[in-house]
């Protein structure tokens, strides 16, 4: 395959529609986490989360049925996977204490297939019940369980948002240090821009906020950032090169010239993420579907967004140099 | 030109070549093995080996290694219906005194061992397993001390005969002791500052009369909080060892919280029955009129109002019925050291109910010995000979209560004892600390709550452990191909320091024994997806010269020159999140920020180092007029 020919496409030229159009996710992503909000997981609210794997299909109705019975009114039951996959979630209560609401839910699912655990096959891992008083493979398999105190879940969303801000802030450093306070500032508001609109698509089609999105937020902050520093890296090398060129026509080149590795790297990162989708199972969903939204706006963003900032404020050669100099690392005459 | 020295490619293989021994392990799978370790009543020694082996001889079952280790031995069978048939033989032959748990040992040969090279330490989403994060509740400790204190105080004062008008304790205030005149309050205070040291006394007025406003001091809180997180892992310890789980995990997360994992465990809730359970000590005198005739006991001729119980080392010891006072009664019990003679001992204190049985009871009994002992309530199902489950009419498995007894101390009385004694005559300091654990286990503990549980169920983790290596699989061998299609020959060499900077990094996750988590194996597979980037990054460098007309060897040696910095910088910045990442992280998430660290580091040094040492081999050094990129 032949190697991508060389690119003049006027991007920075076209900054004020990319900036219309992501005002536009911008605006729509804060209205909807206004007015929608996130659904958060358990791992931020706090409750139970009870997977069962059943061994024939099952209705909804009679597991909430059940439920409802064992006084769990407020048991939220769907499928997950297959109509065999069955999840329910229950949230805080004050009258039970937390760790026992699990134990409760699978009692009453195994009382309704009139089973019992006893044991646990130790070569096919599969729970053994008595029913009928005979030993055989449990109609409900305990597939996962999840609770979440109060405490812990309050810690965690702070702990959360603490975070993303501290990576926020150590790349601003590092990118101030490494080029100069403009450049800092357009990859910080790249960032924010991919995180907003990212959380945005959440809010929007109401997919779970989990801890691991929250991962996989984090890691789109790098993965973007690595992005927008190839393309910086470049202006800086050009600028240095080019003395009397505009700023615009040097970022342009720049843009152009880091467009194939940027498109090829996406692509690559892209296509590994598609498998994480496909095969990682329904654990990693969101988390994949967060990294893969997190990727293509982010390439978005360090074409469209973070360069046309450092334009706007007011980048020139000079700045460039001076940082240079200070630093010390290289000789300033270009 | 473009020739690597010598020297760098000796750096290349001395990296590559413990990278490949050390992700070796890996591939060797598991074998089915039994853990038999001993609980708190007993020891594993030469004889209890001999007792396993012959066992195992005489049924016919054949193990392939034995291994005796400090937790206990591990024995290896060939398949699971070995291993299945030897547990309920090795658990017959032991009995109650051992735990015996199914385990899967990594099958790696025993030189892979000597150097230390295992396989990666799966987390529990991939192997099944309960995690439970507990907190254990200061304030409630702090505040039973308080309790306890306070009738310590009227006792106190009864004692030495002042008069007081009240004493109460609050949740804001802490301790009001209120006195009839100022001179009584002077008195009080002596007594508060020789016997009642954790207290800070304040003279306060409290509605005209005179009084002391008492407070926990700092010092004391803070070995409130450290003695009642450690005494609750002890405790935790000494119970899940007869879950009977393989490599359980008790550790303490942050000032007041405890980890728990349990590996293989599905059946939660008889997990948290266990670990919620309280043990008690009851406190008794030894029949010594009987004790000569500890034969006849153990043939069935118990003497009237004493029963048989044994001791650690299970031998008989005749105890008279009735408890003199129970371990609710013991204050606090810590080793030392005796200065007289430099011997081990445990240091009690008691409580003023306590203190006053003590005193009565003691003194009638010099010469004689008062037994300690430990007292837990467990309940199983019960199976029948054949290990099945038996249930009652409507299919319920039938529980069975049963009391765990055991005298853990009986020391002879000496002299009239009051509140504060100490046990001497221990071998070691170590048994001193033993046993001060096992006698603070009854006293006020801190009441403990389960705050988090991740339970995977084990049927999961297994399919988790597939979707992880598919998806890794596919997703590689998607980039491989691509790389191959789209670079050529350069792309088999980005392809060779993929496929290297995956092995280095199971390498170094098996080398730390890091946890390997189903986040973590996401992080892998990210960073098999961005490895490429920093070759990406090269090769379009090198196109890019070739096409403004500069000769093939000098394009290669600008590519590799001219991306290095914007490599660096880029990684870096990755690796500011990643960090972030751990350092916030619980379990899942610290999983995916290890992974990706690791990868960032180790595809640096495969995607610019190796490559160009094999970019080098190939066009180094020649004429060369077209480059296949």
């Amino acid at each position: 395959m032949a190697s991508m020919k060389n690119f003049h496409i006027n991007f920075l030229g076209k900054r004020k529609i990319a900036m219309v159009f992501s005002l536009i996710l911008i605006v729509i992503s804060l209205a909807s986490l206004a007015t929608r909000g996130l659904t958060f997981g358990i791992d931020f609210t706090g409750g139970t989360l009870v997977e069962v794997a059943y061994q024939d299909t099952v209705a909804i109705d009679d597991v909430r049925k059940t439920l409802s019975t064992a006084g769990f009114d407020d048991a939220v039951v769907q499928y997950f996977g297959t109509a065999k996959d069955v999840m329910i979630r229950v949230p805080l209560k004050e009258d039970i204490k937390g760790a026992q609401i699990s134990e409760k839910i699978m009692l009453s699912l195994h009382e309704s297939s009139s089973e019992f655990v006893t044991d646990t096959d130790p070569i096919s891992k599969e729970q053994t019940c008595s029913a009928n008083g005979q030993q055989q493979v449990c109609n409900v398999q305990m597939q996962r369980v999840e609770f979440v105190g109060p405490q812990v879940g309050d810690e965690l969303a702070t702990q959360g948002g603490l975070a993303m801000l501290y990576a926020l802030f150590g790349i601003l450093a590092y990118v101030a240090f490494r080029f100069e306070w403009r450049f800092a500032v357009g990859s910080v508001v790249a960032l924010v821009h991919d995180v907003l609109i990212t959380i945005g698509v959440f809010s929007v089609f109401q997919l779970e906020f989990t801890l691991t999105v929250l991962a996989a937020l984090l890691a789109v902050i790098g993965y973007s950032l690595n992005d927008t520093i190839v393309v910086f890296d470049r202006i800086r090398e050009n600028f240095r090169k080019m003395r009397k060129e505009t700023p615009e026509v040097i970022m342009n080149l720049s843009i152009n010239q880091t467009l194939p590795r940027t498109i090829l790297t996406s692509l690559t990162t892209l296509l590994v993420l598609v498998s994480l989708f496909i095969f990682g199972g329904d654990f990693i969903h969101n988390f994949s579907i967060a990294l893969i939204l997190g990727v293509v706006v982010g390439t978005y963003s360090s074409i469209f967004i973070a360069s046309p900032t450092v334009l706007m404020l007011g980048v020139s050669r000079e700045n460039l140099l001076k940082v240079k100099t200070e630093g010390g690392e290289e000789n300033a005459t270009p | 030109m473009n020739k690597y020295p010598l020297w760098k490619y000796l750096i290349i293989l001395a990296v590559i070549i413990p990278g490949f021994l050390y992700a070796l392990p890996n591939l060797f799978g598991e074998d089915p093995a039994l853990q038999v370790s001993a609980t708190r009543a007993a020891v594993i020694d030469q004889g209890t080996e001999q007792q396993l082996v012959s066992a195992l001889n005489d049924n016919g079952i054949a193990f392939s290694k034995l291994q005796r280790q400090e937790e206990g031995i591990q024995l290896r069978f060939k398949d699971t219906d070995d291993q299945l048939k030897a547990k309920a033989i090795v658990e017959n032959e032991l009995g109650d005194k051992y735990t015996v748990a199914l385990n899967l040992l990594p099958a790696t040969p025993a030189w892979m061992d000597a150097i230390d090279a295992r396989p990666m330490y799966l987390g529990l989403d991939l192997r099944g397993g309960v995690h439970f994060l507990m907190e254990v509740d200061i304030d409630g400790a702090i505040s039973n001390t308080e309790k306890r204190l306070v009738s310590d105080l009227r006792s106190g004062m009864r004692e030495k005969k002042i008069r007081y008008l009240s004493v109460t304790s609050s949740k804001t205030s802490g301790i009001l002791v209120v006195f009839p005149d100022l001179e009584r309050r002077a008195q009080g205070l002596i007594t508060v500052e020789d016997d009642f040291t954790s207290l800070s006394a304040k003279e306060i007025e409290s509605d005209g009369k005179p009084a002391l406003q008492l407070q926990l001091t700092e010092v004391a809180k803070r070995e409130i909080k450290d003695s009642s997180v450690k005494q609750n892992m002890t405790a935790l310890r000494n119970r899940i060892n007869e879950l009977g789980v393989a490599e359980p995990i008790v550790q303490q997360q942050g000032d007041n919280r405890i980890v728990v994992q349990l590996p293989g465990i599905q059946d939660t809730a008889r997990a948290k029955e266990i670990i919620g359970r309280t043990a008690t000590l009851e406190i008794m005198m030894v029949d010594e009129k009987n004790s000569t005739n500890v034969q006849a006991a153990l043939e069935g001729r118990v003497p009237v109002g004493s029963r048989l119980y044994r001791d650690r080392r299970n031998a008989p010891i005749l105890l008279k019925k009735g408890i003199i006072y129970s371990g609710n009664n013991i204050v606090d019990a810590s080793a030392g050291i005796d200065s007289r003679n430099g011997s081990s001992v445990v240091h009690i204190t008691l409580d003023a109910r306590g203190a006053s049985i003590n005193q009565r009871i003691t003194g009638d009994n010099i010469g004689n010995r008062m037994a300690v002992v430990y007292v837990e309530q467990k309940s199983a199902v019960k199976k029948d000979e054949q290990g099945n489950v038996v249930t009652d009419e409507s299919g319920k498995p039938i529980k069975v209560k049963s009391r765990i007894e055991e005298v853990i101390t009986a020391p002879v009385i000496r002299d009239q004892l009051g509140k504060r004694f100490q046990i001497e005559g221990l071998d070691s300091i170590k048994e001193a600390r033993d046993l001060s654990l096992l006698l603070r286990a009854g006293a006020l503990a801190a009441p403990i709550e389960i705050v988090e549980e991740r339970t995977i169920g084990p049927s999961l983790g297994k399919e988790n452990i597939r979707t992880g290596f598919l998806s890794v699989m596919y997703g590689l061998v998607a980039i491989l191909i691509f790389m191959v299609f789209y670079y050529k020959v350069f792309g088999i060499v980005a392809d060779i320091a993929l496929i290297l900077n995956l092995v280095l990094m199971v390498a170094v996750l098996s080398l730390f024994q890091a946890t390997l988590t189903l986040p973590g194996v996401a992080g892998i597979l990210l960073t098999v997806g961005m490895a490429v980037d920093a070759n990406v990054l090269i090769f379009e460098r090198i196109r890019e010269e070739l096409r403004n007309g500069v000769t093939p060897q000098a394009a290669i040696h600008a590519g590799y020159d001219k991306a290095l910095s914007t490599i660096v910088d880029a990684n870096v910045t990755t690796l500011i999140a990643a960090i972030v990442l751990f350092n916030f992280g619980t379990g899942p998430i610290k999983g995916f920020a290890i992974t990706l660290s690791i990868g960032i580091l180790t595809s640096m040094f495969t995607a610019i180092m190796v490559s160009r040492g094999i970019v080098n081999k190939i066009y180094g050094g020649r004429q060369i007029k077209k480059l296949a990129i």
